[in-house]
């Protein structure tokens, strides 16, 4: 069984949802998202998303665009990231760790050395938010082979008849994108979610998070009462940016403030359902 | 995947909006519903002989085609060589060839029944045309320009407002077209159920790089016309500047299966390859994916993509379409390069020897002309698509002449 698949049975098990926090790997610097990525399992997160720099960020806000140039900056890099998780992996074998980013940084670091590397380094699962399935195989089959769960993204305007093909190739769980829009930008309404998300579980047993607007306590907790997971970005990003001093430099206190926030959002997240 | 048919080179793309490995559709999940409700709503127009009339209505009384095709003797003597003509579409209304592609695109979204256009511009001349037939149609039209553009592309800015369109300056990045670009892919994620994105080139997802060639080669169609009439004969070279390629793609794709014609698509030099400071894709890049499709782009080992220098706006991109870069691959086009310096020298040339202003886009492909005319015979002929005016041009050039105006 994968750590993703394992993580989401216990949490099952459990009768909760997933608090899925989104890093960017080296914002603002190598030490400091290092030491966020160390954190965040004893802070209370169930799944980490790490995300990878790219000049070119299509998909998101301003602020997760910030993020990346911040990470840029600091020399961060596909293969950056990969060290990152094989860092964390020595000390934590059981959190799950999911890429996310954009396909050209892979392309330009090969496919099947990506694959290798990933798999090796302790990567679970992977998002690639411009690659949709019609172009996915160059990277799925190879991804599949080193047993890397390719996590698709469904859309509000993903429809019915386009759903089984999102769903075909997709393992791990399911990433449903809240809103139709960037991330960090807006947030869908607790009714949306409940009518959207059993019309994808209608084509689909794997687990469910929801992205894209989770910002507060609440939110995460409403999207883990209709949903398995709730995946927080922007809002932890932003009370990064805040922390750092004029030069954009991490303070002492930067570590903690993001962690302080995801305690808030694990504890919101773990009530969820029992108060539901 | 790789085979064109051995007879035709027009072909593509294939089911899968690809020119050989190039194009596709690299967009996030959201988006592919409507790229394929345009691509649905695409190959019905094109179908339709009611839309296509229409559209040849508005080019023929609205946008004033055909474009002529002139001779110049003055130029030609001056190099003694190749017999030199400019496919004038710098004569068309808004002042270069994007309209073309731009009322074919509005007209679509009006029969998809989307109320809002968005757009991006280097130069300022795609955002002009989709003002220009947005005012036409009576749409809401947004354009994402960035800051740097702005900056020295100001009249074109001021005749975006004039037309009713709201002028959207993008701060990300180095602000330009690049960023504009994923400026208005943002939007349009946003915004999906209502808007139109009208890219102004032959690139991003399929079917762009095809719709807006389809549109475009009304340039090489009429050329083809044209130079029989002229000359009884085909061209021997066809010459044009390449940014994204929606000008050089529209003149050349009528003439791909005329093996005798040559073909030299420009890219801008910079301040030289060997600088990095260039908007060559093809000839300083490598294949990647960027703005929603596979092609030729400039990027660093770690597949982050790099800022592009051109001293033309409308060339400061660092991809190019994918069907040129199959062109390439295939070796069908010859893809050289111009510097800024090359270019200036030639605007002032045509200034001076035509009467003619040309754009500095299209002034990158005329320098190719100056280099490649001498080395031919006086018997040959080369046609050379001047894409655009120079009008939005002069303060550019004016400030690397040393003139303020």
């Amino acid at each position: 069984m994968s750590r993703i698949a394992r993580r989401f049975a216990e949490l099952k098990a459990e009768g909760r949802g997933a608090l899925m926090p989104f890093i960017e790997a080296y914002d603002p610097d190598p030490a400091t998202s290092m030491a966020l990525l160390r954190g965040l399992p004893g802070a209370g997160a169930d799944l980490i998303e790490l995300g990878v720099p790219f000049t070119d960020p299509m998909a998101d806000g301003p602020t997760v665009q910030g993020a990346g140039q911040r990470a840029l900056k600091a020399g961060g890099s596909l293969a950056g990231a990969l060290a990152m998780v094989r860092d964390f992996r020595r000390e934590d074998e059981d959190t799950p760790i999911v890429l996310m980013g954009y396909l050209n940084p892979i392309l330009a670091y090969g496919i099947d050395r990506f694959c290798l590397d990933a798999s090796s380094s302790g990567v679970d699962g992977l998002i690639v938010v411009d690659l949709p399935p019609e172009e996915a195989d160059e990277l799925a089959i190879p991804a599949r082979a080193q047993l890397l769960d390719m996590i698709r993204l469904v859309a509000p305007t993903t429809d019915e008849a386009r759903l089984p093909k999102v769903l075909a190739g997709t393992s791990g769980f399911i990433y449903y994108v809240a809103i139709t829009g960037v991330t960090g930008t807006h947030s869908a309404a607790k009714d949306t979610l409940a009518t959207a998300i059993p019309r994808v579980r209608k084509f689909t047993d794997l687990p469910i998070a929801i992205g894209f607007g989770v910002r507060t306590p609440q939110q995460a907790a409403e999207a883990v009462q209709v949903a398995d997971g709730a995946v927080v970005a922007s809002a932890l990003i932003d009370t990064l940016a805040r922390s750092l001093d004029e030069q954009g430099r991490a303070k002492p206190d930067t570590v903690r403030k993001v962690l302080d926030q995801v305690r808030d959002l694990a504890e919101a997240v773990r009530g969820a359902r029992v108060a539901a | 995947m790789n085979k064109p048919l051995p007879n035709t080179l027009r072909q593509g793309p294939d089911g899968r909006g690809r020119f050989g490995q190039f194009g596709g559709r690299y967009v996030a999940e959201t988006l592919m519903p409507v790229i394929q409700e345009v691509e649905k709503a695409y190959n019905e127009a094109r179908n339709d002989p009611a839309f296509m009339a229409e559209w040849r209505r508005l080019l023929k009384d609205y946008v004033g085609r055909p474009s002529p095709l002139w001779l110049c003797e003055r130029l030609t003597e001056h190099l003694g060589g190749a017999k030199v003509y400019f496919k004038r579409e710098e004569l068309n209304h808004t002042g270069a060839h994007k309209i073309n592609a731009v009322l074919g695109q509005i007209m679509l979204a009006k029969r998809m029944g989307k109320p809002r256009i968005i757009a991006e511009t280097g130069a300022g001349q795609h955002g002009v045309a989709t003002a220009t037939a947005c005012a036409l149609f009576g749409l809401k039209c947004v354009v994402y320009m960035g800051a740097t553009d702005v900056e020295r592309q100001q009249p074109n800015v001021f005749r975006m407002k004039l037309l009713g369109a709201e002028v959207i300056p993008v701060t990300s990045g180095a602000g330009t077209l690049k960023d504009s670009m994923n400026e208005a892919m943002r939007d349009w994620v946003a915004n999906v159920a209502d808007t139109y994105y009208c890219i102004g080139t032959v690139a991003g997802p399929a079917p762009f790089p095809q719709m807006v060639r389809d549109f475009q080669c009304v340039i090489g169609e009429e050329t083809k016309q044209q130079i029989l009439l002229a000359e009884g004969r085909l061209p021997d070279a066809l010459v044009c500047a390449v940014g994204g390629g929606s000008s050089a793609m529209g003149l050349f794709h009528p003439f791909l299966d005329d093996a005798d014609v040559a073909i030299y698509g420009v890219e801008a030099a910079g301040r030289g390859i060997d600088t990095g400071e260039h908007a060559a894709a093809i000839a300083g890049g490598q294949p990647g994916v960027l703005h929603g499709n596979r092609t030729y782009l400039l990027q660093d080992a770690h597949g982050q993509i790099q800022e592009a220098h051109s001293i033309s706006a409308g060339l400061d991109y660092p991809g190019i379409g994918p069907e040129h870069s199959w062109l390439h691959e295939i070796g069908r086009v010859n893809y050289v390069s111009v510097t800024d310096q090359e270019a200036l020298d030639a605007f002032q040339l045509c200034s001076r020897l035509e009467g003619i202003i040309p754009a500095l886009e299209s002034a990158h492909g005329l320098a190719h002309v100056l280099k490649l005319a001498p080395t031919m015979d006086k018997d040959k002929i080369i046609v050379l698509n001047l894409s655009g005016r120079g009008d939005k041009d002069i303060f550019t050039v004016a400030r690397h002449l040393g003139e303020t105006l």
